[in-house]
């Protein structure tokens, strides 16, 4: 594949996370902040999500092993994440998160069973979609 | 302990980032360095409360309002009770879920999470206009 073929993929790619609803206006604002000093910003700070995301996850998960279940508690993890989620531009991922939450005011444990493996679903989504798009772009570079 | 980046620029404005979550410090302080701020973060309530009795001056701090132990409402109404002056400016992403006076705790703004360059350009026009710097 030639560069001009390799440039064209990354674009579409990059255009189907908007198209499909993956990512927001927010991924765009950090791609602005990359500059000369900080020219991998959007790579690593996505790399911190997921970094933090498998610790968030893992007290999510041991936290819905319990009985009874802590609302409380859950709710607050999953805040964490939705914080974080909004931060990169993840807004299917958030979108979980509040469904989530929502299930916790409601002290809906099998809702909260449920949207917790929507949760976990849409981020394993996201992040492969994620790491392909950016070892193709530092392929290209 | 508060992460500083220094600035050799020394007319810059000051901003201090209270967030538990550690990709929502790293972003805000990328917003904000991009618009003219020198950057520290700390991470909880406390810590910006205990920085800030120390003698550190800020002319913005960034308040993240859920957190454990002491909440940014929490430590705003501490820091107003100490006689900070500083713009203190809520943000966090569940504001509808926040049953809290924010304007009666102290602050001055409060958005919805994420940050943006909008919000660090108008607090930054804003920090000007009152002539606090």
């Amino acid at each position: 594949m030639d560069r001009n073929q390799m440039q064209l993929k990354i674009a579409c790619l990059r255009k189907s996370f908007f198209d499909e609803g993956f990512l927001d206006e927010q991924f765009i604002q950090l791609e602005d902040l990359q500059d000369d000093v900080n020219p991998n910003f959007v790579e690593e700070i996505v790399g911190s999500f997921y970094g933090d995301s498998v610790r968030l996850l893992r007290n999510l998960e041991l936290s819905l092993e319990k009985r009874p279940f802590d609302f409380c508690k859950l709710e607050n993890y999953m805040h964490l994440f939705k914080s974080s989620s909004s931060s990169i531009g993840a807004i299917k991922v958030k979108r979980e998160c509040t469904r989530f939450q929502d299930y916790c005011k409601a002290g809906n444990a099998e809702g909260c069973i449920s949207s917790y493996q929507q949760v976990k679903q849409e981020h394993a989504i996201l992040r492969r979609k994620l790491e392909t798009y950016f070892k193709l772009a530092r392929q290209a570079a | 302990m508060a992460k500083k980046v220094k600035s050799s620029n020394k007319s810059k404005l000051s901003a201090l980032v209270v967030d538990d979550d550690g990709v929502c410090r790293t972003v805000h302080c990328a917003f904000l360095r991009r618009h003219g701020f020198e950057t520290s973060s700390v991470e909880s309530g406390r810590q910006a409360v205990d920085l800030i009795r120390s003698g550190q001056k800020f002319d913005i701090i960034f308040m993240d309002i859920i957190m454990p132990e002491m909440n940014g409402v929490q430590a705003t109404r501490a820091l107003r009770a100490m006689g900070v002056k500083s713009m203190i400016v809520g943000i966090d992403c569940d504001l509808d879920y926040i049953n809290e006076d924010f304007m009666q705790a102290g602050m001055d703004r409060v958005y919805e999470k994420p940050m943006t360059s909008e919000i660090a350009i108008s607090v930054h026009q804003a920090l000007l206009n009152n002539n606090i710097v």
